[in-house]
């Protein structure tokens, strides 16, 4: 071992150099296993995500009928494996589609709490996005992302059908970039 | 809850000692421990059945609920405060989003509202743009609760195929003003554009515009379609069991709690806005209004199926006398923008009832005090004597009937 | 009451508005009257008295809204507007009758008890501005959240982004 590459080591007792040495290696050889089960596994997370994206059955306001009319027969968005589910528990996306009072401010956000990770949040229309025609109202949240992580804005007042489709095609995409970045190793910030 | 038990049981230490415990005793303990069988169930402003962002808690005594009560105000946005800052114009597109469903009765109505206070009286053919406009905004909003009933009853194939239908009355819509929803058509003192503006390039002059042409195919191929729907739900007698028989009340009952439309006509109350307090050329064009007073589910079910029927009619009619008033007719007026002081109020039928607007207005050109009063509101109000005495599971079925829709009570 | 049914005619309104002002002589003035409508300015005192005649002799079935108007500083009043509707005896005639309500007094009977569908109005009328009525079953918050202390459509609570 060359170790003028590890200058700080050059200055530790035998005891420190044995524990650091040690851990080391041991990371070396955890993340190294951990990182190529990621890159192998990678993708297959993904596939399966990103076409079993499963809602939340809730509808709020305008948003909602055409939130409706978008897994009717003309715009079907169940062949991208869209199906709703009556229960967080079940569910990895929170799509709000309407304005948010302050009387279920708290309800959404326990429901995003509720829901297991991982899990995105989409913003549907213009009054989830930014408070919308309700910019004075004295009742209205100006936007989702005041109270939970928003990962995915459709405009749209209305939006409509097609635009919420092209919206989840945009989210599966992000899907994809959530699961390249390794979803075993635990400290993803450093990738 | 439950109160403090009469009569007290003793317990095995008194009982060695020579107490006595009697027949009379035990069942009284018992029929004080009763009461611990009702539970209040919450039906939360999450839930698939709740069509809209509600709570409806109920009291359940076993399986029979005894109490219901409604929790709204989840919608709440002050929109009659709102309103107060913006001008008269600028109220049609807030007013769509009162009832997202049918958006083109509500604004239809502030516009007569506006109307009226102005005291100028709109053209012939207007009137019949606006009847054209709010027959099929109600058979979009007929189409989207008989979508929502087949969900709740587990009939899913209803909801595919009512909202299938629902798409070629909103592609009318788009061809008639360019928006699927939340249309933003009628304005103060006319519409916003006339119908025969619309592909006005046919050779053939008898068809005048593809637009018109194309809403009576509409209405050929939905007289026939709505029948295939129907029998989805008719002829299938679990569905037609489910709603037979639930969510009876009197029709003075009804008539006092304030239930208004469909659910009030299915109860016997004779009564609809467009026939009795006629407005807008509806005294011009014929049809009829179905009532039926058995006052269950099924019945309020048939009143609605019924009018979607009529309103094919009323399109029929109105579209003859709009190619008979002939292109050259005028559409729309200008109007001031200052309302003179004074208060006006305006009925209408909306596809959930009677809707109202009051407006206080004080010559200025935004709005001292506009009230809207929503069929919904009253008609969730009246959930108790409605749920009373029926079993949980048929709480959907009843609920649905009222068809709600919550942008306009919680406004 | 008298449920039954008649085709509309002409002298309604006014046979209307002679009843009522006989009935509640110089408490109640029928302001105008159109077709179909009869417009009333009714003193608080005699409110409810003239809501159980109206339910009673004329078979007024249905109260379709409870308003409340604000009319600020300037007139240190409020009003509460109901407007009836008739589905039997008199079909499609609707009477509106305007209650003013001063400032420092904010009371006024309620009429729940007569029709039911007044309930919610009442209550919605009380949490936005503050008008109390009393014998109302449950006068509490309806629509805002509970935790709101203000009446929202005051003229003296302004909105964001308002002069």
């Amino acid at each position: 071992m060359d170790m003028s590459l590890y200058p700080h080591a050059v200055a530790m007792s035998a005891d420190e150099f044995m524990s650091w040495s040690t851990a080391l290696i041991n990371d070396l050889i955890s993340s190294g296993t951990r990182r190529t089960v990621d890159k192998l596994t990678g993708p297959i997370w993904s596939w399966a995500m990103k076409n079993s994206m499963h809602p939340l059955h809730w509808g709020l306001a305008c948003c909602a009928l055409e939130m409706a009319q978008a897994s009717a027969p003309r715009f079907d968005a169940e062949r991208y494996g869209m199906i709703y589910r009556s229960s967080p528990r079940q569910t990895d996306i929170l799509l709000v589609n309407g304005w948010i009072s302050k009387k279920i401010r708290n309800d959404i956000r326990r429901l995003w709490e509720e829901m297991p990770g991982p899990k995105w949040a989409v913003a549907m229309g213009e009054c989830a996005i930014s408070g919308g025609p309700w910019y004075d109202a004295y009742n209205c949240i100006q936007g989702l992302d005041q109270i939970i992580p928003v990962d995915l804005y459709i405009p749209g007042c209305p939006a409509r059908p097609d635009a919420m489709i092209d919206g989840f095609m945009l989210l599966q995409k992000k899907i994809d970039e959530y699961f390249k970045r390794g979803v075993i190793l635990k400290d993803r910030q450093g990738l | 809850m439950t109160d403090e038990k009469k009569t007290q049981i003793p317990d095995a230490q008194a009982i060695a000692e020579g107490a006595e415990v009697t027949k009379e005793m035990v069942q009284e303990y018992k029929s004080n421990a009763i009461d611990m069988d009702k539970m209040w169930i919450t039906m939360g402003p999450q839930h698939p059945f709740s069509h809209g962002l509600w709570t409806l808690k109920i009291c359940a005594d076993g399986e029979i609920v005894t109490d219901a009560d409604p929790i709204v105000g989840y919608l709440h946005r002050g929109w009659e405060k709102e309103v107060e800052n913006r001008t008269y114009p600028k109220i049609i597109p807030m007013a769509d989003r009162l009832c997202y469903a049918a958006s083109m009765t509500y604004t239809h109505l502030y516009c007569m509202t506006c109307e009226k206070a102005l005291g100028i009286d709109i053209p012939e053919k207007t009137k019949y743009i606006r009847i054209v406009a709010d027959e099929i905004n109600r058979l979009q909003s007929h189409l989207m609760w008989m979508a929502a009933v087949g969900t709740d009853l587990g009939n899913y194939t209803a909801f595919l195929w009512c909202s299938r239908e629902r798409e070629y009355w909103m592609d009318m819509n788009v061809r008639l003003c360019g928006a699927r929803s939340t249309t933003n058509y009628p304005r103060i003192g006319g519409v916003r554009n006339d119908v025969f503006d619309i592909d006005c390039d046919l050779p053939n002059e008898e068809d005048h515009s593809r637009f018109m042409r194309d809403l009576i195919r509409c209405c050929d191929h939905f007289d026939k379609a709505l029948w295939d729907i129907i029998y989805l739900i008719d002829n299938n007698s679990t569905f037609v069991s489910r709603m037979v028989g639930n969510g009876i009340i009197t029709r003075e009952q009804c008539a006092n709690l304030g239930i208004t439309g469909p659910a009030a006509r299915g109860t016997g109350v004779d009564y609809d806005a467009r026939r009795d307090d006629p407005y807008d050329n509806y005294d011009k064009v014929d049809f009829d209004v179905p009532v039926i007073k058995t006052g269950d589910s099924y019945s309020r079910y048939m009143v609605r199926v019924e009018e979607m029927f009529q309103s094919t009619r009323i399109i029929r009619q109105a579209v003859q006398k709009i190619k008979a008033l002939g292109r050259n007719a005028p559409y729309r007026l200008k109007v001031p923008a200052n309302i003179p002081a004074g208060r006006t109020f305006c009925k209408l039928e909306d596809p959930r009832g009677e809707s109202m607007m009051y407006l206080v207005s004080d010559g200025t050109d935004r709005p001292y005090r506009l009230k809207v009063r929503s069929p919904i509101f009253v008609n969730v109000s009246s959930s108790k004597a409605l749920l009373e005495g029926c079993r949980i599971a048929d709480v959907p079925v009843i609920m649905a009937m009222i068809d709600m829709c919550l942008g306009e009570t919680d406004r | 009451m008298d449920l039954t049914v008649r085709e509309y005619q002409e002298g309604w309104e006014s046979e209307i508005k002679s009843k009522l002002e006989s009935q509640f002589s110089g408490k109640v003035t029928v302001t105008k009257t159109e077709t179909r409508r009869v417009y009333a300015q009714v003193d608080r005192s005699v409110s409810k008295a003239v809501c159980q005649y109206l339910h009673d002799e004329l078979s007024f079935e249905h109260c379709a809204t409870v308003i409340g108007v604000d009319l600020g500083e300037a007139e240190q009043k409020m009003q509460v507007v109901y407007h009836i509707d008739n589905y039997t005896l008199y079909k499609g005639v609707v009477v509106e009758l305007t209650v003013d309500v001063p400032y420092d007094d904010l009371h006024i009977e309620t009429v729940s008890d007569i029709w039911g569908g007044a309930n919610w109005h009442e209550r919605e009328t009380w949490e936005l501005f503050g008008i109390v009525f009393d014998n109302h079953p449950r006068l509490e918050r309806l629509l805002t959240p509970d935790t709101y202390e203000f009446f929202p459509f005051r003229k003296s609570y302004k909105l964001r982004g308002s002069q």
